[in-house]
């Protein structure tokens, strides 16, 4: 991978950062993890690279943004894709914006992830790390959440699924991870519903019923030490 | 100074220590075991710690030299574990509060176990990974709170363990994990199983239902029982550190601590040390006498409690099956 340069280690693998074809692009290379079983490796990131590929594709014929898929490369078991030059993860941008700002961007969230749902396209680790808000403008400023575009990335555990429990355990990660990691988690979190429910109309009653009866299961379960 | 005496009984240990401002002066325990192919069921555990309960009290106080006048605060386990267990020795730390007079606190299991393994490990701010019979759950902390990023969504870890032990008829003694740590040194052959994980949240009741259905079919089919406990083993473990190696990302933390029965697993313990050493974290963890439950690590949540001030009256010295890792408020660190 030459002229690549390694920008972040991930939890699934290490991000380059180089040109593709002209194009700025990231290189996700899922090297071997030596901790796990080699024939479970191998398999899992075959799984994770093949996930992630269709579901770019999918997302592309949904309408629906992310990096654009550039080069599958199975035997460097890595995956070249669109960079943002200038984006910002959610999480930090939470981090620093003001409630209505955030109210706003979550409204977003859920739009774009009802849209994902009403086309099957289960996420399957929804946290605000694994957002990003791009400037339309090609500039470095993150102060205007209009100039900003939501786009969803990493889709290494995704599938495509059309039932509504699958949904429903998808927001219940999403539920989870911003309880975890933002102070206004439940305000993000109805935001977020309305939102869903503008692009999956159709869907909505029962994926909301799923996603409650999961978060039950998961209040229920008792804890033996 | 600081004396604290813990007492815990939530599952089927029954353990009872004492704590001097973070110098373990004793940790005594007693675990109740079933024969093989059988679980621990409520009303017998509790029965074994009620007849336990007043020797292991004895030894405790015993070794750690302490007289009951100097001892400041008793801590018992308030919560998450099995009623009639937790109740037999809430019922004592009670009793002995009122007879000695001292202040009464009630502590959360899960908090009792990060509180030990910090304390024993000197980790700072570790992403916490805690692996029992009864929990999964991967932990961080942040404003004032220890925060579950992932758990299992159906059944604990050392659930699946114990219960898959119970298929192979495996002995209890001295646990049914340890049995299966020992099985797995010895397999070779590595058998597919489901693996399923959902971002930070992993699940584990699918591979317990294909193991129970298929178990004997792979033996007849010429895998060994060691092949089975090798398969089972590296496929749970591989999904925890997959899923702490999640949180760590996304937490940017550099510290991982594993508490809880299942973190004595000396493979769970190598594997994620593989994993922390290719992102340059490092990996703390805890023998036996502090991973499995036991007294002192009440005692050490407890005295971390006193010290920043929490009382708990009275009436809320109960117990209850159900208690959240988060709902603590943590009163006593300052980041
Ligand atoms: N197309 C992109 N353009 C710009 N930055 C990106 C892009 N893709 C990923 N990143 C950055 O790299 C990080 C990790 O990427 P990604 O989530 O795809 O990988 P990962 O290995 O699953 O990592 P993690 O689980 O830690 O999020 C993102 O949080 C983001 O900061
Ligand atoms: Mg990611």
């Amino acid at each position: 991978m030459e002229g690549f340069e390694l920008f972040r280690q991930g939890a699934e693998g290490r991000i380059f950062k180089g040109v593709y074809l002209g194009k700025p692009a990231i290189a996700k290379e899922r090297f071997v993890k030596k901790y796990r079983h080699p024939d479970l490796d191998s398999h899992l990131t075959k799984e994770r690279i093949k996930s992630e590929s269709r579901s770019i594709i999918r997302c592309k014929s949904a309408g629906i943004r992310t990096p654009a898929l550039y080069l599958v490369d199975f035997n460097r078991r890595t995956i070249f894709m669109e960079y943002f030059e200038n984006s910002i993860v959610v999480k930090d941008f939470i981090a620093q914006a003001s409630n209505e700002v955030i109210s706003k961007l979550a409204l977003k969230i859920g739009a774009v992830l009802g849209k994902m749902h009403a086309n099957s396209i289960i996420h399957g680790d929804l946290t605000t790390s694994n957002m990003l808000l791009v400037n339309k403008n090609g500039q470095k400023s993150y102060s205007n959440l209009q100039d900003l575009e939501l786009i969803f990335i990493d889709f290494g555990l995704s599938h495509v699924e059309s039932s509504a429990e699958d949904k429903g355990v998808d927001l219940y990660v999403l539920e989870r991870a911003l309880i975890s990691t933002h102070s206004t988690a439940s305000e993000i979190f109805d935001q977020v519903l309305e939102g869903y429910k503008l692009e999956n109309k159709s869907g909505f009653k029962e994926v909301l019923a799923k996603f409650k009866e999961v978060q039950a299961r998961g209040r229920k379960r008792t804890m033996v030490g | 100074m600081v004396i604290a005496l813990g007492l815990e009984g939530s599952a089927n240990k029954l353990g009872i220590g004492v704590i001097k401002d973070g110098e373990v002066l004793s940790n005594c325990r007693r675990t109740y075991i079933t024969p093989p192919g059988e679980g621990f069921l409520p009303k017998e555990t509790a029965e074994h710690h009620r007849k336990n309960v007043i020797s292991v009290l004895r030894d405790a106080l015993n070794q750690s030299g302490v007289k009951p006048a100097e001892i400041d605060v008793i801590c018992y386990t308030k919560g998450p574990g099995m009623g009639a267990p937790l109740a037999s020795v809430a019922v004592v730390a009670r009793t002995l509060a009122q007879l000695w007079d001292k202040p009464l606190l009630g502590v959360n299991h899960c908090i009792g176990h990060i509180e030990m393994g910090r304390l024993i490990t000197k980790a700072t701010n570790p992403t916490v990974l805690y692996v029992s019979g009864g929990n999964t759950q991967v932990i961080a902390y942040s404003r004032h709170k220890y925060r579950i990023f992932g758990e299992t969504i159906d059944i604990a870890v050392g659930n699946c363990l114990d219960r898959f032990a119970r298929v192979l008829k495996l002995p209890n003694d001295p646990s049914p994990g340890y049995n299966i740590e020992q099985m797995a040194k010895k397999g070779k052959k590595f058998i597919e199983l489901p693996y399923c994980v959902k971002g930070m949240d992993v699940s584990f009741s699918g591979i317990l239902t294909f193991m129970e259905e298929r178990a004997d079919k792979f033996l007849k089919q010429g895998y060994s029982p060691e092949d089975l406990c090798f398969s089972l083993q590296e496929t749970l473990f591989a999904m925890l550190v997959e899923t702490t190696e999640r949180a760590l990302a996304h937490c940017d933390s550099r510290e991982v601590l594993i508490v809880g029965g299942v973190g004595c697993n000396e493979r769970l313990q190598e594997m994620m040390k593989q994993m922390c050493e290719e992102r340059g974290a490092k990996l703390f963890a805890t023998d036996e006498r502090f991973c499995i439950d036991n007294g002192v690590m009440i005692a050490q949540a407890g005295y971390e409690m006193f010290k920043s001030g929490t009382r708990m009256k009275w009436e809320e010295c109960f117990i209850t099956q159900r208690y959240r890792t988060d709902e603590v408020e943590v009163t006593w660190r300052e980041d």
